[in-house]
């Protein structure tokens, strides 16, 4: 028999195996992320100062959008060859399942974030005003929430027609305060001009609430019937 | 129980009768804003109304997780359609009130900001509910009502921040109220309490209804399988 950690760290290794040979999610999302990043910069061509102002914003918008791609794919892979349904009969813990495939988007869009920052500052002429390492802080709040809440409610979406439209449908509304948290949060370490100690803490009670039930429920939208 | 429905009905028709004459006759019109003030009595009204009826809406959808009745499914379906409906009034009313009074339509005020947020929150739990046609329906849109409302405090606290960070000019204002128009304002909450009420109410009875018919066609067409074995 096999711990729940040790049934997380199988699933994780799996997609993680997954993805290295295929690349599936890690090409569309960063080629999305790419159109993203140079639509916006052409459709504004921002000054520095703007730039520092609005550039919160665009990055999340577009690694909103990005993580969506990967955030789709989770579950459906599963369904083929039923194996979504193995893991139903199976005695294997619920949750245990759901942290692996949250701390599988989370690797993917980390990445994502990191190959993509270079390329925010090159074509937006970013430098930060304020302490720049609670940038490293904001994205790994902010990536948790959208992927914890994202990876839940693709579970979700799996029991709907078109579920690749629900996703986003379900996703964003809930997670306007956490946006909002990001983007604020990424404006005051970019300008300087005021602390982000508030919205960190929000997004870390974000985080909380949101695991935290998301782990609570995890077992009902599972087995649902 | 029978009764108490159209009972229920004439009462709510006699309060919102009332309601009428009380804010647009005998309420009088306000000193600066003049006759566009009296819509502040449907749309308060509205608000509040909205407010009850996503409270029965995550109240029925934990009763349904808990006990899996599914009465306490159509309730809840019942009550977040109607609370959008409101939800919908407040949002058209409130800008058709600040256009002459504010000058502008909307502005990323804490309220405005608020409802819209909530009325997003709910839209998708609806068309959650229209896209999943299966019998799992009613508990992953339970499991989302009650992520909607967990959400509530955090979008609140998210948008209080930004807007004592940012001033906006000061709205509205303290000052004593006329007593006539506080009635007025009175008989129009408790009014439109008991319209939502009553319209969540028909609603909820065509839910149950409908989940009946659809419960007795199932049982007939397995019926029929076996008949014509």
């Amino acid at each position: 028999m096999m711990g729940a950690r040790g049934l997380t760290r199988a699933t994780l290794l799996k997609d993680l195996r997954l993805e290295w040979r295929s690349k599936d999610a890690t090409n569309a999302m960063l080629f999305f992320a790419l159109l993203v990043v140079v639509i916006f910069s052409f459709s504004f061509d921002p000054t520095a100062e703007e730039s520092r102002r609005i550039a919160g914003g665009l990055v999340w918008v577009a690694f909103l959008f990005a993580s969506v791609v990967a955030l789709n794919q989770t579950w459906a892979r599963e369904l083929r060859n039923q194996v979504l349904d193995a893991y139903r009969v199976s005695p294997a813990p619920p949750n245990s399942l759901f942290l692996a495939k949250v701390f599988g988007n989370f690797l993917f869009v980390i990445v994502l974030e990191a190959l993509m920052t270079p390329l925010f500052v090159v074509f937006y002429n970013l430098h930060a005003l304020g302490p720049a390492y609670l940038l490293l802080v904001v994205a790994a709040l902010g990536t948790w929430a959208l992927v914890v809440n994202g990876t839940f409610f693709a579970a979700i979406s799996l029991r709907t027609r078109s579920r690749e439209i629900m996703l986003p449908l379900l996703l964003f509304p809930i997670s306007i305060p956490a946006l909002l948290a990001m983007v604020e949060a990424t404006s005051a370490i970019l300008t300087g001009e005021f602390s982000a100690k508030f919205w960190i803490v929000l997004l870390v009670t974000y985080d909380l609430v949101f695991t935290m039930a998301s782990l609570f429920l995890f077992e009902l939208v599972l087995h649902a019937e | 129980m029978k009764r108490a429905f159209p009972i229920f009905g004439i009462v709510t028709t006699v309060l919102l009768g009332y309601g009428l004459r009380e804010a647009l006759v005998v309420a009088p019109t306000e000193q600066t804003m003049g006759e566009v003030q009296r819509i502040f009595y449907y749309h308060v009204s509205s608000a509040w109304t909205a407010g009850l009826l996503f409270c029965i809406n995550f109240v029925a959808s934990i009763a349904y997780l808990v006990r899996r009745k599914a009465k306490a499914d159509a309730l809840a379906l019942a009550s977040a359609e109607v609370g959008v409906v409101f939800c919908t009034i407040v949002l058209v009313t409130g800008p058709i009130w600040a256009r002459p009074v504010w000058g502008i339509w909307w502005t990323w005020d804490m309220r405005l900001t608020l409802t819209l947020v909530l009325w997003l929150i709910y839209v998708s739990y609806l068309l959650l509910r229209r896209f999943s046609s299966s019998a799992q329906t009613p508990v992953i849109a339970a499991v989302l009502a009650i992520f909607g409302t967990l959400d509530i405090p955090l979008v609140y606290f998210s948008i209080w921040f930004l807007r004592t960070q940012h001033p906006q000019p000061v709205m509205g204002g303290g000052g004593s109220i006329d007593p006539r128009m506080l009635h007025a304002f009175l008989v129009n909450l408790v009014a439109f309490s008991c319209f939502g009420l009553l319209v969540c109410w028909a609603r909820y009875r065509l839910e149950v209804l409908r989940q009946e018919v659809e419960e007795m066609q199932a049982l007939e067409s397995l019926l029929e399988a076996r008949g014509s074995r």
